[in-house]
This record gives structure tokens, C-alpha cells and sequence, in this order.
């Protein structure tokens, strides 16, 4: 056993006996993302160091590395061998890991056309409250054996456990991409992006924003080249830097209120009646919402549940609202014991997913 | 709580067609797919209504009966194998597809709808269900949860787990929960995640919201056969490697060509060693220029000959071949046993000479047929269950085989489920603190342990016995059902 997870499973040791909360940290790069602590004191557990790809065998599109593994380097590998991360994590920081990835389970523009961070998770090794090592899943592509583990933690913001390894199923990257713009309302970019999924085009991504929908196609040179005649519009110039731009969260309008919302709906839900600008992604299921301090938290709450979605509080003074939904009161049970079944000594990242637990 | 009890507490509410309880009725539901194993029940319960179900659940919880669910009993691992002391509760008559919304392509469906018959409501509006497990006529969405059931094109399109987004779920206590939603995400753990594939073990489900797929413009199908079945490998990992990733990847080896050409004359090559059937579908520009690259792929790795489907038709009657493989199987062997390990593909020429060498050493003949894209294996031991000791050498030949599959970096199951068949070689999986925390997962949802009792995880006491036995070697009995 390498000596860093011989030092992880001395550090749960220590905290169960202590009694004292452990943050795990991997580049620090969501630390905005979630709830805070709800511990005064914890110790730091540094994954960040432990890096590196364990396996990565382009022809079986599937790559293993440590949680500590920056995103840009496990992209670039992946970018070598004409690959990628099809979910198209968002990094927020040049130092954000695989582990932060994987234990936050954002997925950015591709997400609603190809697949979520949990998706595309295989496989992960992982320590529990106990400090036990444990491995779920693997490096295949299917794999029915035992309760699917790996997909439970994902996204689990690092309250069920220390993430030690990853196994992720990764895709060719495609050979053409551009970008259609076109001008239009809401309503009429809520129909278009539901008309066109609804037929087998190569959309990657969409985007509404200041009365213009943005269309990303992606694939083999005459889909692409087919599809851009059947949906129209002007190729815009910079596609890459704009998709950068919503995915990391650079563009301005991210950052345009003193609170920004992440309200995930069903895709068909029309135009959202709140103040404050918007943002749609994901065909429609992914509308953000930048308002002020004072649009009741309960009004957004309330739509986005009518609209059979919810609601996260992405930016924003965080002591001033719930950040993540909250849970009928039985799913909030079952969410303890689960919880208490991973931690009995509830010693992970207390609070960062919800104050329960 | 005896029969007579439970049978008149569950009369007050449910016909008599709907509780049975006579030996004769419970006969057919002795067993699933897997008919090596047989178990007759103390009640078969087929309620209509999710009110039903739920009555049945309180009536069961409240004394203590074993409940195992069961859609159209399709099952390949024994997972609906009944309890002698339990309720089968068979989900086969909610059978409502309750929505169907062509707009964000989605359809809110009972648990006992069929899988095909999903795809054929919806193909009005050129949508269908991708998930497409060999007994999609047949098996029922809910089984296709209770499993996450695979299929022929779930490389490209993903598996049950992948194309569902909200499920309604009965606790054992009877309490009705909603997991996912109508968004691509909800707030806390990934419970649909966890409850895909957990055989009956968590919960009931009573509603399954599934995505829906547009129908592509055209399918066309490359057929190659090679001489070895390394080169046949090779080219799979290539086509991979060229940035294609095809909508279904087959391969069949020899003994399966020739049974199946024997029986169907699909025109397959009987001097072949290895058919591959590989598949593009997209937009009609896009499924010319992969039908090329993947044919100079094929022929650069050696295939002796390549087939490309002319119409619908010709692509249809290539693909008979395969879908007719396990029936083939069945003309010619009195009986057949399938396995499903899965391993990482570059393995593949290994342990498919590995399989052989034990085909030899058992004195078993076994087809392979498979899901050769994902690496899922299909072994079909042939044997004869009327020759004394057959089965017993059959079943010692899979377990050696799954063993393989784990050694070779790979799983015991890739979409049929662990059930009562693979318990032995969960033990071999996953180390006990793994399977422990399995246990405790099933504790949260189910703390008594009247969800399908006895499958899916085995017992801590029944992984130490066989520590004890040696049973890697794969020369014992399974030994019988432990109970909580």
C-alpha cells in the first residue's frame, strides 16, 4: 500500500478518536461550491498530492487515475490520444483535481446530449469512515456485481468517503466542431432546442443567452457539415472561448448578480417569471438565474419544484439560504443512514452537502 | 403467520385469480431464466394497482414475510427465484404505459410494461427505448431496473441506468418515494444510481420515467469474418482507436457460427474463426463515412471476408444469426448454461483460449458469443441435464470461467445480475468490508430484510465456508440459500 493511503487511513483514525471532522481537500477550487463545515474545528485532508493516471489504455476508453490528479493534465493525456472527458467537467481553477470533479458530479455543456459525470464513472477505490480501502465498481464497461457504489458517491461532496481512485469511461474526441448563433425569444429557443433533439443531429451543446440561442454541433465531418444545413443560423467566430467561458463559469453573466441560482428543470418548463437575468443550458433543463439578496429563497424553491426540478444556491453569501434543495423527510432519513452506514462517526465533510450530516 | 392467514388477510383486498396458493398455480413460478434453480413459493400475489402493492407490503412487513419481486421472470441469475416462505410478488399485471411526452422524450411507464413495447408506443414520433437486452419482447422495464440490463447497443447508447430519470419506489414498509426527477440531476446522493441494478434487494418500483432515444436516420452493418480470433480482436480495439465508437459490436466464434448457420443459413462463413458484426447508425452522411473506415479496418486486420448490409432487409437477416444464437444453442444441446463475465477487451484472445482449454479439461462444448465492443462475455456451456453429474460439472466449469473474467481485471456479471447463481463468486469479488458495506446499504433501506432475502450479497458466514472448502477451485455445490 503506498505510504500517502497509509497516512489517509492514520488521518480517519486519528479524527475518528478525536472526534474531529476532517475536510478533504483536493485543489480547493469548489471550495465555494456547498454548504460550509458545520464543524469550528477539522482537519484538513490533503488528497492533492496523490496523483497520477494509474492505467489508461486508449483503445478500451477507459482511464484510472488518483484523485489528486489535476483536471488539465488528466484532459491534456486524454487530448493526446484523441479523447476526452465527454461531461465536460467544469475546473473553476487551473488546480482543480479528479477527485473534486468526480465528489462535486458537475458536468458542464455536453452534459444533457452525451452524459453526466455519473455516467461515465466506472469504477472508483475509495476509504470509508472505518478507514477501510475499498474498490467498487472497475475498469469495464459494465459491471452489474454488488450495489453500484461508485455512482452513489459521486457527487456525494466527499460525505461518503475519501476518493482515492477514479475509473472513468472517456470518448473519441470529435473530429469537427462549430457553432451556430441565431437570434430569437425564449420561448422560440425552448421550442427549437426540443425540436432538434428530438432528431438524430449531432448537437453537443446549447445555449441561451441575450436573445440568442447557440448551437454546438460536434462529430464526423458530413454529419456536421449535413446538420449545420438543417438548423440554419451564422457560424460564430470563437466557439471555443464561448463554451469556455459557460462551462468555467468566465462569462460575465455568471457573476452579474450578488446571487447566482442553479435551477435543474425539466427541460420543457418555459421561460422562468423571476427577476433577475437568465441563463439556459442543457436544452432547456439547466436555467441559471442571477438575482439579488432579496428575491425570496422560497420563491425559486417553489418554481423550480413546479417545474419538477430544484434548486442550488451556486453563488452567493451562503449563511443567507439553504444551498442545496432540500429533502422530503423520509429521503432525508434515508440520507442519514446511509450516511451513518459509510461514517458512523460522521467525521467527513459535515455539512457540505446538507447541515444534517 | 401461516398460508392460510396470509392468504385470506391478502383475499380481503386482491381477487382470488391474484393470490395463488394451490402447488399447480405456484408451479410456474418456481423459477426464473435460470431453471437450474427451482423453489416453490408459499404465495404468488399479482396485484394490479400501486395501492395493492402497497397494501401487500404493509401486510408483509407487519408479519415478517419475505417478498421477492418478479416482472416477466426473463432473469438470467435467479434473481426471482422464489422463497419457500415469502410472497412472490409478480409486478407482470401493472402493465400501464401512463405518459408519453414527445417533447422532452420521456414516458412514465408501470413496472410490468415490456421493454419492446415501449419503443413500439413511442414510434410515432420516431423515438424508441435503447436499452435492447435479448429478451426485449419479452422482459419488463422493471426487471430492466432491477438488473440495469444491457443489450446489443449499450456501448453507444448506454445502459438501463443511463436511459432512465426518475423512478417511484415502495419501501418494505409500504412508503411510496420519488427518486430522480423531471430534471437531469436532484439534490442528494445518486439513489437512482443505487437503485438500478439492485435486484429487488432496496425496493419496490411502481413507476420507471425512461428517456427516449430519436430514432437514427439509418442503420447499415459491416460483417467480417476472420480466420483467428486475435486478428478479430484486434480489429474491435482499432475501430475503437480510429475515434469510432459503433453502435453495436458483435462476435461470434466458430462453434457458435456453425450452430447458428445450421440452423438459420444467415450465409455466415462456416471457414471462419471469428464473425464480427459491427454497426453505425446516425444521420445518413455520417453512417457512409463510418461504414467505410470501419471496412479498411477490417480488412487490415486480416478479415478473410467482408459483408456490408445492402438494405434493411440483408442488415436484419445478418443480425438473425446472432439474436438466434442462444436458440441454436438450445437445437443443438439438450440444454445450455450462460455466462456473462465481463473483462477489458485487450484480454479477450487470452481468455477466450483460456474458456476453450477448460472446455477441453471438462469435456463441455461452449459457444462464445458476445458483446465484443464492451468486452461483455456471453459463454454458453452446452450439457445434458438428464446425464448424472452434468450439471454439477457445468456449473464448476462457469464459476472457473467468471473466475477468469475477475482474474483477467474484469466482473463476474456485466448485465444479468448476481442473483442466487454468482453469490460464490462474490466472494471473490469483493473482500469483506466491501460486502459488508452492501450489507449495511441494504440495511438502509431495508433493515429487516424481507427484500428478496438471500440473493444478490452473500452472507459473511457463506463467503468463511468457502474460504474453508477452497472452493476457487470451483469443485463444489452451491451450497443452499442461506436466510437472514
Amino acid at each position: 500500500m503506498p505510504k500517502a493511503v497509509e497516512h489517509f487511513i492514520h488521518t480517519i483514525n486519528a479524527a475518528v478518536k478525536n472526534k474531529k471532522p476532517l475536510y478533504i481537500r483536493g485543489g480547493n477550487s469548489k471550495y465555494f461550491y456547498g454548504g460550509q463545515l458545520t464543524s469550528q474545528t477539522y482537519e484538513i485532508l490533503d488528497v492533492a498530492a496523490y496523483s497520477g493516471i494509474v492505467n489508461y489504455e486508449p483503445s478500451e476508453l477507459i482511464v484510472t487515475a488518483r484523485a489528486g490528479t489535476r483536471l488539465s493534465d488528466l484532459e491534456a493525456v486524454l487530448s493526446e490520444h484523441h479523447q476526452m472527458l465527454a461531461f465536460e467537467p467544469p475546473h473553476f481553477d487551473e488546480n482543480a483535481t479528479l477527485g473534486g470533479c468526480i465528489a462535486t458530479g458537475l458536468s458542464g455543456p455536453r452534459r444533457a446530449y452525451t452524459g453526466a459525470a455519473r455516467d461515465f464513472v466506472l469504477g472508483v477505490r475509495m476509504l470509508d469512515g472505518k478507514g477501510d480501502d475499498l474498490h467498487f465498481g472497475g475498469q469495464v464497461m459494465k459491471n452489474v456485481a454488488g450495489y453500484d457504489v461508485s455512482r452513489l458517491v459521486t457527487g456525494a461532496m466527499g460525505t461518503l468517503g475519501v476518493l482515492l481512485e477514479v475509473s472513468l469511461k472517456v470518448l473519441p474526441l470529435p473530429s469537427m466542431e462549430i457553432t451556430l448563433g441565431m437570434q430569437m425569444t425564449e420561448s422560440e429557443a425552448i421550442d427549437k432546442m426540443h425540436h432538434w433533439a428530438s432528431k438524430p443531429l449531432p448537437i453537443s451543446a446549447t445555449c441561451f443567452y441575450n436573445d440568442h440561442l447557440f448551437v454546438r454541433l460536434s462529430g464526423a465531418e458530413s454529419a456536421v457539415h449535413a446538420a449545420r444545413l438543417k438548423l440554419g443560423g451564422e457560424e460564430i467566430k470563437q466557439a471555443k472561448s464561448f463554451w469556455q467561458s459557460i462551462r468555467e463559469h468566465t462569462h460575465p453573466f455568471f457573476h452579474s448578480g450578488a446571487r447566482l441560482w442553479r435551477l435543474s428543470l425539466k427541460s420543457s418548463t418555459p421561460k422562468l417569471l423571476l427577476p433577475g437575468e437568465q441563463l439556459l443550458e442543457w436544452g432547456g433543463a439547466l436555467r441559471w438565474l442571477a438575482s439579488d439578496e432579496n428575491l425570496n429563497e422560497n420563491t425559486i424553491r417553489a418554481q423550480a419544484e413546479t417545474a419538477g426540478g430544484h434548486a442550488t444556491l451556486f453563488y452567493g453569501n451562503k449563511s443567507s439560504a439553504q444551498i442545496f434543495h432540500p429533502l422530503t423527510s423520509y429521503m432525508m432519513t434515508l440520507h442519514k443512514r446511509l450516511k451513518q452506514k459509510f461514517d458512523p462517526a460522521g467525521i467527513f465533510n459535515p455539512g457540505r452537502m446538507y447541515p444534517e450530516y | 403467520m401461516s398460508r392460510f392467514e396470509l392468504v385470506s388477510k391478502l383475499r380481503s383486498f386482491l381477487t382470488r385469480d391474484a393470490v395463488l396458493y394451490e402447488t399447480e398455480d405456484l408451479k410456474p413460478y418456481e423459477c426464473d431464466g435460470l431453471s437450474a434453480y427451482r423453489q416453490t413459493p408459499m404465495i404468488v400475489a399479482l396485484p394490479q394497482t400501486e395501492e395493492e402493492v402497497v397494501k401487500i407490503l404493509q401486510i408483509c412487513h407487519a408479519t415478517q414475510t419475505p417478498v421477492v419481486a418478479r416482472g416477466a421472470g426473463t432473469g438470467l441469475s435467479g434473481g426471482a427465484l422464489p422463497h419457500d416462505e415469502g410472497i412472490l410478488l409478480s409486478l407482470a399485471k401493472l402493465k400501464q404505459i401512463l405518459e408519453i411526452d414527445p417533447i422532452t422524450r420521456t414516458a412514465r411507464v408501470q413496472p410490468g410494461v415490456r421493454n419492446l413495447a415501449i419503443s413500439e408506443a413511442v414510434a410515432p414520433y420516431s423515438l424508441y427505448y435503447a436499452p435492447d437486452p435479448s429478451s426485449q419482447i419479452a422482459c419488463t422495464i422493471g426487471g430492466n431496473v432491477a438488473e440495469n440490463s444491457g443489450g446489443v447497443h449499450c456501448l453507444k447508447y448506454g445502459l438501463t441506468v443511463h436511459n432512465i430519470l426518475k423512478l417511484r419506489v415502495l419501501t418494505m414498509e409500504g412508503q411510496a418515494i420519488e427518486i430522480g426527477s423531471s430534471a437531469l440531476d436532484s439534490p442528494g446522493y445518486d439513489l437512482l444510481a443505487l437503485m438500478t441494478g439492485s435486484e429487488g434487494m432496496l425496493g419496490i418500483i411502481t413507476e420507471i420515467t425512461v428517456k427516449l432515444t430519436p430514432k437514427p436516420e439509418k442503420a447499415q452493418l459491416v460483417m467480417a469474418a476472420f480466420n483467428d480470433i486475435q486478428k478479430a480482436a484486434d480489429a474491435v480495439a482499432n475501430v475503437i482507436s480510429a475515434g469510432i465508437i459503433p453502435a453495436g459490436m458483435e462476435m461470434m466464434d466458430r462453434i457458435t457460427i456453425h450452430a447458428v448457420e445450421d440452423f438459420l443459413h444467415a450465409g455466415y462463413d462456416l471457414d471462419a474463426a471469428a464473425i464480427l458484426l459491427c454497426e453505425a447508425d446516425g444521420m445518413t452522411e455520417e453512417v457512409a463515412d463510418e461504414i467505410q473506415k470501419i471496412s479498411t479496418i477490417m480488412q487490415d486486420n486480416g478479415a478473410i471476408k467482408i459483408s456490408i448490409s445492402r438494405d434493411e432487409t440483408e442488415r436484419l437477416c445478418f443480425w438473425a444469426g446472432r439474436k438466434a444464437a442462444f436458440p441454436a444453442a438450445g437445437r443443438v444441446s439438450p440444454d445450455y448454461y450462460c455466462m456473462d463475465g465481463t473483462i477489458p477487451r485487450k484480454r479477450l484472445a487470452q481468455v477466450l483460449h483460456d474458456i476453450e482449454t477448460l472446455s477441453a479439461e471438462y469435456g463441455l462444448r461452449c459457444m462464445n458469443v458476445f458483446h465484443a465492443g464492451d468486452g461483455n462475455l456471453h459463454p454458453l456451456i452446452l450439457y445434458d441435464a438428464n446425464q448424472p453429474g452434468e450439471l454439477e460439472k457445468t456449473e464448476a466449469f462457469g464459476a472457473r470461467i467468471l473466475e477468469i473474467c475477475i482474474e483477467a481485471g474484469g466482473t463476474i456479471t456485466g448485465e444479468h445480475g448476481v442473483g442466487i447463481e454468482k453469490l460464490d463468486q462474490m466472494c471473490l469479488q469483493f473482500k469483506s468490508a466491501e460486502r459488508n458495506l452492501f450489507h449495511a446499504i441494504k440495511h438502509a433501506f431495508d433493515p429487516a430484510g424481507l427484500l428478496n432475502p438471500g440473493k444478490a450479497i452473500p452472507t459473511l458466514h457463506r463467503c468463511a465456508e468457502l474460504g474453508a472448502m477452497h472452493v476457487h477451485r470451483g469443485e463444489n455445490k452451491f451450497p443452499t440459500i442461506p436466510r437472514f
